[in-house]
């Protein structure tokens, strides 16, 4: 499990190891800090993906457990929420891939992909693909939760765009698999969750935010509207990455792997906004607002990351 | 009763690529035949991709042409 950092994720990290055996963990401390929140979180969630060897299996489910996550995930959740300002904003359905694409405009965060092309060291492309592995190594999974929440047309092109992601039946051409045959390819390790530990704050927020809407079927609208967002700012940036990667040297099965991610996004973000977000809204009108929240906390996220990532490396935004 | 849904094999998107499903092979404007390995390609419309015939999102950076418009 990772290394705690305060008193609540140490707690969260003993009532793992002995969910089964044990009740003498007692109630659960405040966090001391946004990581120790963020990391505890995300150690929660993970028993959900593929868990942890020195954590217990019966802990998904542990009602002591659920209770920490339950309250973490209700701040998660209502901090994104104040930080998106549409909520009150009348999209009909029809306009919901249009919206998209404009939030997607106007989003004016920093770019890592601009700087990785044009002037990034080798440290600093390694530091930025050490932070990306915590999600990348589970590319897709989250959103796979949510196919059995969606209705028939949205549910269809979901896993449509999700075949792709799992390599088209093609384990060696699995999106995660590739991401960790780039770790291996640029000297870094690729096991799964292996640089946890060192994942900024905002790597781990961005993580959560994804494994919480994935997993609550109230919150499909967000998920579906996250995905698309995240497609539709993929296949550029992937290119500038592409050739940062050249430039640096780092050829390989790095560069193939957000080569791949050039000509998939391409397709993926027009499936996702049209026939997965465009197809839910029509069918359930609630969830056009949902969906806006989504996309725009995927790319809030994003950038706050960004930022992060460019004040650690001096680096004027 | 159930509905039946339109669902075409091959979609524009409207100042983007060609999608279309379910293809196995494409030749593109050089007469190169190119295998495919996906369920969906998108095809580049706006002749400025980096990857013809393949989409690379290239289109959302050059300025739209007038009749692109819709």
């Amino acid at each position: 499990m990772p290394k705690p950092r305060g008193a609540l994720s140490e707690w969260v990290v003993h009532a793992l190891a002995d969910a089964a055996t044990s009740d003498s963990a007692g109630t659960a401390p405040e966090a001391d800090s946004a990581g120790d929140e963020a990391i505890a979180l995300w150690t929660i969630h993970e028993l959900s993906y593929r868990g942890f060897e020195d954590a217990s299996d019966d802990a998904e489910w542990d009602p002591r457990v659920l209770v920490v996550r339950h309250g973490l995930e209700t701040a998660l959740e209502a901090r994104l929420r104040a930080r998106w300002d549409g909520a009150d904003a009348d999209v009909p359905a029809a306009d919901v891939p249009a919206a998209l694409q404009a939030l997607v405009s106007a989003a004016d965060g920093p770019s890592l992909a601009d700087h990785v092309r044009r002037h990034a060291d080798v440290d600093q492309v390694l530091e930025l693909l050490r932070q990306r592995s915590v999600y990348q190594l589970k590319e897709a999974d989250p959103s796979t939760w949510v196919v059995p929440r969606l209705p028939v047309r949205a549910k269809a092109a979901l896993v449509e765009l999700q075949y792709d992601e799992y390599g088209d039946g093609n384990p060696n051409r699995l999106h995660a698999h590739l991401f960790a045959r780039g770790l291996e390819a640029v000297g870094l390790r690729s096991e799964y969750g292996a640089y946890v530990d060192d994942a900024l704050p905002e790597t781990l927020e961005m993580n959560n935010a994804v494994s919480l809407f994935g997993l609550h079927r109230r919150l499909r609208g967000a998920a579906v509207g996250h995905l698309a967002a995240f497609e539709m700012t993929s296949s550029l940036p992937s290119r500038k990455l592409v050739q940062g990667l050249e430039r640096l040297g780092l050829e390989g099965a790095m560069v193939a792997y957000y080569d791949e991610h050039v000509e998939a996004d391409a397709i993926h973000e027009i499936v996702a906004a049209r026939d997965i977000c465009g197809t839910l809204a029509e069918d359930e009108p609630d969830q056009a607002a949902e969906i806006l929240f989504g996309a725009f906390t995927c790319l809030d996220l994003e950038a706050r990351f960004a930022r992060a990532m460019l004040d650690t490396w001096a680096v004027d935004a | 009763m159930s509905e039946d849904y339109e669902h075409p094999d091959v979609v524009i998107e409207p100042g983007g690529p060609m999608l279309v499903r379910g293809a196995t092979s494409i030749r593109d404007a050089d007469g190169e035949v190119h295998a495919v390995d996906r369920p969906v390609v998108a095809l580049c419309r706006c002749e400025k991709s980096s990857r013809l015939p393949w989409c690379d999102a290239t289109h959302k950076v050059i300025p739209r042409q007038p009749s692109d418009r819709s």
